[in-house]
């Protein structure tokens, strides 16, 4: 159903053009921050301001919208800006990777692979990767244009020298069309390799900050890293409790006040998928009874 | 003179017909050498073909001045349409443009006239509607870079010159103005990281 009050997908026809011509832009130039006129919108920064505008700016009434926050379509953020678009776009939402058009994220890529014709939109809180490095925005605004990411280099060594290992374990850096570095958001690096030559195309939003910045397909995203100390993924040393995966990104569940804990899929499409298909785990050897949420 | 019950007429649905328009050639964008289709239908100012004036309404505002080539200011017609539906300024001087439309790809200005950013604001660039009479038929060009998996062909009539300027825009990267070629209502992008190979035949 369509709010009346509200114009489709909330936000303002002017709105949705400047943010469009944000998106091309930020689709010219690959891995580069465009900065855009950032609306306030009804929930508070950090809950995916910058996202739902993209997603707002690109959404029609044939898509087919999902929403996860760290993996799960069952978390408060993913389920309020799924029904937001449900009332102000009307539109088909889904917990099934496969099926959707437009997937808007928070911190993770999905486990199942895109397809071309899917939109990713991920929720950014901090765009810049430099920002930690060098607080001033005329600084890392220089050091993009020149190229310049000695100083990002000179952090990731500090780590080896620190712990003996590159210890950045989220929101790990990436070079995007051998030219800008690139800050992923908040995604485990175990993701960083599904970004590169992805076929679908990835658009990122920060609403605070007001950047836009975008991977077209196929293009290339790589981690950066040391040849002594290549990129590695990483993940726990476990399977998914509930669907045996030994290849999915793991959440640590504590379960008692003994210590004792459980690994499970961090990407609930991706487990309960596995589950429907009689894959089971150590906690799940049951037939799975609960009945798929509507 | 046109007056305006005369002029033709803008999108009947603005909302769906240009967000239709905008998912067209941001997947043409993304995918550089695809050819795409805008189904959006509006009223069209000759010499302005369907799919220039499609993205035209779908892009254009106050914020974007527009620069029109000799053959789309031959009459007043289009410059009269695009104020009165987008309100966006048509303006004389291209070096600061959001957007140009070319009619006549033959007589395409030098490159360097339009906006072409700063490295430090690469994103201050003129992004280029230029007609071709088709998107079909021509020699064959093949395209590299983000967006293709692996090599694209793009077939449509283009001066020779034109890709060795096109070569320049892209070794200008970040830097660079975006083209968005238009065929009555099939479109294909060739942002500035796009690369060309011209093939036989």
């Amino acid at each position: 159903m369509n709010a009346p009050t509200y114009n489709f997908a909330y936000l303002d026809e002017q709105t949705k053009r400047m943010i469009r011509r944000a998106i091309l832009k930020a689709i010219a130039i690959p891995g580069y921050q465009v900065p855009f006129a950032s609306r306030e919108m009804p929930m508070p920064y950090g809950w995916g301001t910058g996202g739902v505008q993209v997603t707002a700016a690109i959404l029609g009434t044939n898509d087919v919208l999902k929403v996860i926050d760290q993996g799960s379509d069952d978390t408060t953020n993913a389920i309020s800006i799924r029904k937001f678009f449900e009332k102000t776009a009307g539109v088909v939402t889904t917990t099934s990777t496969a099926d959707a058009t437009v997937i808007q994220t928070r911190h993770r890529i999905p486990e199942a692979p895109l397809h071309a014709q899917q939109v990713l939109v991920y929720q950014v809180p901090i765009p810049e990767p430099l920002r930690y490095l060098e607080p001033r925005e005329t600084e890392t605004r220089r050091m993009h244009a020149l190229g310049e990411y000695g100083l990002m280099h000179v952090k990731l060594y500090e780590d080896i020298a620190r712990f003996g290992h590159i210890a950045t374990a989220y929101a790990y850096p990436v070079k995007v069309n051998a030219r800008y570095v690139m800050d992923p958001s908040p995604t485990p690096k175990f993701d960083n390799p599904k970004m590169d030559n992805c076929p679908a195309l990835q658009l990122f939003g920060a609403g605070r900050e007001k950047r836009i910045y975008a991977i077209p397909p196929y293009t290339s995203v790589v981690s950066l890293d040391f040849e002594d100390h290549p990129f590695t993924r990483y993940k726990h040393d476990a399977c998914c409790a509930l669907c045996d995966s030994g290849d999915s990104y793991l959440d640590e569940i504590v379960t008692d006040n003994k210590g004792s804990r459980m690994f499970v899929c961090s990407d609930t499409d991706y487990c309960e998928t596995r589950q429907s298909q009689g894959h089971r785990g150590s906690e799940n050897a049951a037939p799975y009874a609960e009945s798929k949420h509507a | 003179m046109t007056t305006i019950a005369e002029m033709p007429a803008g999108f009947a649905d603005k909302v769906l017909s240009a967000q239709s328009t905008f998912r067209s050639v941001m997947d043409a964008m993304a995918r550089p050498g695809s050819v795409q289709r805008i189904e959006a239908a509006s009223g069209v100012p000759a010499p302005l073909m369907r799919g220039s004036a499609a993205i035209a309404l779908t892009l254009f505002d106050q914020d974007t001045p527009v620069w029109l080539d000799a053959k789309m200011a031959a009459t007043l017609d289009v410059a009269k349409w695009i104020k009165f539906h987008t309100s966006a300024p048509v303006i004389a001087d291209s070096s600061v443009c959001s957007f140009a439309l070319i009619g006549d790809i033959d007589q395409l200005p030098a490159l360097q006239r339009f906006a072409i950013g700063s490295n430090d604001y690469p994103d201050r660039s003129t992004t280029l509607i230029v007609q071709v009479p088709s998107l079909t038929q021509g020699p064959a060009i093949e395209l590299r870079g983000p967006g293709i998996d692996g090599t694209a062909v793009l077939r449509t009539q283009m001066a020779p010159d034109l890709l060795e300027r096109l070569a320049v825009n892209h070794a200008l990267f970040p830097r660079g103005i975006d083209l968005v070629l238009v065929a009555d209502d099939a479109i294909v992008a060739i942002p500035r990281t796009t690369r060309f190979v011209a093939k036989e035949g």
